[in-house]
């Protein structure tokens, strides 16, 4: 639409425009002034024909009212400035050419309709709008509330169906709820739980952090804590839980309240219980078993200043054979008798008793006065072993050796502690049992050693930390050089040299004695060939080489010897096997068979040790022997003078026996030159001992043989 | 003890809220007397800030118009409050017909306000989220009923940045929306500054304290901390600017001082 230039439309147009920026600065709308002065355009001109009708209509300047909140002039400012506009401008911009005064009053009336419009229609419209936000903020609730009832109910069929304990309390500890669950722990009724306290749970058990983290809750210094909790049950049993408490706080962080939630572990513990109690206990005898020792025994040597610890260590005497001949079953009563008896011999604080296994217990005692009670436990333990064992109708005597190991707390470790009464014991035995000894620092440094040495021999083979040493076999008759024993010794990193007494006995044992003694043999034959070569002119130089009990039975004794032998090309007399006179006692025909080849071989066998073992004299035609040795006790006596005359008796006679067996005779130990002329006299055939020389290496020998050749 | 996540908030009308403070800077009558007096106070410290929000409802005008025109038709408005007058679906339906809108708040009485107003309304939608869960707001059946992630949407922030504390992590929350977002969208924002306000800021300080005490604390950020949230798009001209600049009208006139409060902003994915 064109506006003519001050027509009446123009004019129309120019009051709008006023109207525009007189209320726009008040009104909220995001519309640009333009835009807002388009809306009102239309307004303009029902307020001009308004004004220019034939008859005044009330209703044209209501709507125009309405209109203004329509558009969201709803500030009062925008009515006071729209009456101030129409009241100065609509007459001038859209009276035309009335009457001044009649259009004054109709613009006058329009004005107090269109005040009554726009109040009629904001009163409206905050009604509704009112109305609008109060249904929003009621559905709202609604829906909130719903969901809080969802929630409500799933909360609650949680706290109704959960399987752990739940309580809530306040901070004076007055419990408020408590669920199902908490219910069937306590074996109680909600009225039993319903005004109790929760400060009135205490239990023997609990410990001072407990109730500390308690305070401290309720203090509102600490969200929660977490701890294994026992409580009275009404009916006086123990329930013991698992016990989570956290603080809950109102919206402000205030405390409110407190929520337990707790697991039964009753069962739970108790289970604990048994299976620690079996893994600790030995099921035969009910004692405590070697794990449970061995934690009494770490906590005792760990104790503080002025703490000691007493320690029995028993074996019984002997029960090998009851279990041999009456029987296990029999042997495990006995345990369990011995056990019982061994029981009532610790019950002071501190004490106990252990079963270690087999016939093995062990006693402990602790404090600080364990150096005398120590003792005083040993003797009641042996007393109490004192009355005989009834089982199966039988009276079994049972004895036992103790190791006792005493000591302050601190110094040891449990397995040093152990193995110190473990070796006492052993040397309670060898001393006959039946008896206790104490623990001495010299005696379980040997059984160590011995320890030490038995690991150490194996390698020490490879290593080639053997040796031999050689001491002179010296003819009596003209006091020439005749052969040589072979002696073997270990040079031990740490210890030095060994004799064949410190190491012989292990590898005996640890059955190395076999791939030794093949060593020795050879290295010993070999030596011996050594010799024949160097000096053919002295006459054959023999070897002796000794035999230990467990070479005899080893099924290669024969092939290794004649393999040696041929190997290295020595002529079997040239070599004397020494088996000792104890390996023979009792020999039977399969033992003496490689023996008896060797022999028809013409290797000489020698018995040595003659004298110590208790031989059946009239045996000794039976075995394939050509030497005796006689044991060095017998030459002992003849070493001061005059020589004792029942010891010249003796040998005279084993001499002459010898001779009558077609035996020769040879005597270790000489050691003076009157003990030498003796034997001379009484027939013995050759000797060795310090006299003529002490073992040495191989070229002392040499030297020797040379200077009686010489000679 | 934290609240589960399936608790829903209480609704507590005795305490204000921001919606309806919003609502009567517009003068609208959405509010209830816990609303008006806690924005009569603010206004006793700012008797600009109805401005303030006018200006904000006419640069959303304006950007929903500048959205329509470059092509996109699918508007995601989180924080929408109580819608008065000039809603996004109003302007963005008038500009092209069948825009999908979907409004987002946290408050359930807005939620269920926009429900009564959107009745009947097949192309518009409100989802009761949270902007601090964008994870939330993108899985919620009834915007993915209206819209399609894989094509350009515009992502109104509207005056609700500044209710997000740093603590809650405002930058992740926009950038996890960003990242969902088809190349070509648009990020629409607003936010309260110290800057550009007329007035010294230890005054405006005290309209904010009226937030804080209403436990709805109004974080004013610097134009740079703003700037931040942009983060992966191209600044659309005439960048971060004062609202009233933001492409203005061409007809428009003097703007009142306080509608200078903060910035405005619109970028574009790549």
């Amino acid at each position: 639409m064109t506006a003519e230039p001050d027509g009446p439309e123009d004019r129309l147009r120019r009051f709008a425009t006023i109207w525009s920026r007189a209320v726009f600065p008040v009104t909220a709308t995001s519309l640009t002034r333009p835009e807002f002065e388009q809306r009102l355009v239309p307004l303009a001109r029902r307020l001009s024909e308004a004004l220019r009708a034939r008859t005044f209509e009330a209703a044209e300047g209501q709507a125009v009212g309405a209109a203004l909140i329509g558009a969201h002039c709803t500030e009062p400012e925008a009515l006071s400035a729209t009456l101030d506009c129409v009241d100065a401008y609509l007459v001038l911009y859209c009276g035309g050419d009335g009457a001044q005064d009649a259009l004054r009053a109709r613009s006058a009336r329009l004005q107090h309709a269109m005040a009554a419009g726009f109040a009629r229609a904001l009163r409206e419209r905050t009604l509704a709008e009112q109305e609008t936000i109060a249904r929003a903020a009621l559905q709202a609730q609604g829906i909130v509330a719903d969901a809080l009832h969802a929630t409500e109910a799933r909360f609650r069929a949680v706290f109704e169906g959960a399987a752990i304990g739940i309580g809530v309390a306040d901070l004076d500890g007055n419990i408020l709820q408590v669920n199902n669950a908490l219910l069937r722990m306590f074996g109680g009724t909600e009225q039993l739980m319903r005004g109790r306290n929760v400060t009135e749970w205490t239990h023997p058990e609990d410990g001072a952090q407990v109730w500390r983290l308690y305070e401290e809750l309720v203090r509102g210094d600490r969200e929660h804590y977490h701890v294994e909790k026992a409580f009275y049950r009404p009916d006086g049993t123990v329930l013991w839980t698992n016990l989570t408490v956290s603080l809950l706080r109102d919206a402000d962080g205030r405390p409110q309240y407190q929520l337990a939630l707790m697991e039964d572990t009753t069962e739970r513990r108790l289970l604990n219980l048994r299976l620690r109690y079996e893994a600790t206990h030995d099921a035969l005898t009910g004692l405590p078993n070697r794990t449970l020792f061995f934690e009494r025994l770490d906590k005792a040597l760990a104790a503080g200043d002025g703490q000691r610890f007493g320690l029995c260590y028993l074996d019984l005497d002997g029960f090998k054979t009851i279990n041999d001949s009456l029987g296990h079953a029999a042997g495990d009563r006995l345990l369990v008798e011995v056990a019982d008896r061994l029981q009532s011999c610790a019950t002071a604080p501190g004490e106990m008793v252990a079963r270690l296994g087999g016939d093995e217990f062990v006693a402990l005692t602790t404090g600080p006065d364990t150096e005398s009670e120590v003792d005083a436990l040993a003797d009641r333990i042996m007393n109490a072993l004192v009355t005989p064992v009834r089982i199966d109708g039988r009276e079994l005597t049972v004895r036992g050796s103790i190791g006792i190991v005493e000591g302050p707390a601190g110094e040891r470790g449990p397995a040093e502690v152990l193995r110190s009464a473990d070796i006492t014991m052993y040397r309670a035995k060898s001393a006959g049992g039946n008896r206790y000894e104490l623990a001495d620092a010299e005696a379980d440094a040997r059984a160590i050693t011995r320890h030490g040495l038995t690991t150490a021999l194996p390698a020490a083979l490879d290593r080639g930390e053997f040796f031999i040493e050689y001491q002179p076999l010296v003819h009596l008759g003209d006091g020439s050089v005749h052969g040589a024993e072979a002696l073997v010794r270990w040079l031990h990193p740490q210890h030095g040299v060994l004799g064949p007494d410190r190491f012989i006995p292990l590898a005996e044992h640890t059955g190395l004695i076999v791939p030794l003694g093949r060593w020795v043999l050879e290295q010993s034959v070999r030596q011996a060939r050594e010799w024949q070569e160097r000096h053919s002119d002295a006459g054959p130089l023999r070897i002796n080489v000794n035999l230990s009990p467990c070479q005899l039975t080893h099924p290669g004794l024969v092939s290794d010897t004649v393999d040696i032998l041929e190997r290295i090309g020595l002529e079997p007399n040239s070599l004397c096997l020494e088996v000792t006179e104890s390996a023979l006692i009792g020999a039977d025909d399969d033992l003496l068979k490689p023996l008896r080849r060797l022999a028809e071989m013409g290797v000489d066998i020698a018995l040595d040790d003659f004298g110590t073992g208790y031989s059946n004299l009239a045996n000794l035609r039976r075995l394939p022997v050509s030497i005796l040795k006689l044991d060095r006790s017998f030459t002992q006596g003849m070493q001061q003078f005059p020589a004792d005359p029942v010891d010249l008796k003796i040998v005279e006679g084993i001499v002459s026996l010898a001779h009558s067996l077609d035996l020769a005779v040879t005597v270790e130990g000489v050691e003076t030159g009157a003990q030498a002329e003796q034997l001379r006299l009484l027939g013995c055939d050759t000797a060795q001992g310090w006299y003529y020389a002490r073992p040495g290496p191989p070229d002392r020998l040499h030297d020797l043989a040379l200077v009686d050749a010489t000679g | 003890m934290e609240r589960p996540a399936w608790a829903p908030r209480g609704i507590d009308i005795s305490v204000p809220s921001v919606s309806r403070i919003y609502d009567y800077y517009l003068g609208g009558s959405h509010n209830f007397e816990v609303d008006r007096e806690a924005a009569r106070r603010a206004m006793e410290f700012m008797p600009g800030l109805p401005k303030v929000m006018q200006a904000n409802r006419a640069f959303l005008r304006r950007a929903v118009r500048f959205a329509a025109a470059e092509g996109i038709d699918q508007f995601l408005d989180i924080g929408s409050g109580i819608p008065t007058f000039g809603n996004v679906h109003e302007v963005a339906q008038s500009a092209r017909p069948g825009a999908r809108v979907v409004y987002v708040d946290h408050d359930p009485v807005a939620v269920a306000h926009s429900e009564s107003v959107l009745a009947g309304n097949e192309n518009a939608d409100v989802v009761t989220a949270d902007l601090r869960k964008p994870r939330e707001i993108l899985a919620s059946p009834r915007l993915q009923r209206l819209i399609d992630l894989n094509r350009p949407v515009a992502l109104l922030l509207v005056a609700i940045l500044h209710f997000v504390e740093d603590q809650d992590d405002p930058y992740d929350a926009v950038a996890e929306l960003r990242d969902a977002l088809a190349p070509g969208s648009l990020l629409v924002l607003t936010h309260a500054s110290y800057e550009g306000i007329p007035l010294p800021p230890e005054r405006a300080g005290g309209a904010v304290d009226v937030y804080k005490d209403i436990r709805n604390p109004l974080i004013m950020r610097s134009r740079e901390d703003i700037a931040r949230f942009f983060e992966g798009y191209d600044m659309v001209e005439p960048g971060l600017v004062p609202m009233p600049n933001w492409r203005p009208d061409p007809a428009s006139e003097d703007e009142d001082p306080y509608s200078y409060s903060g910035f405005a902003g619109v970028g574009r994915t790549a």
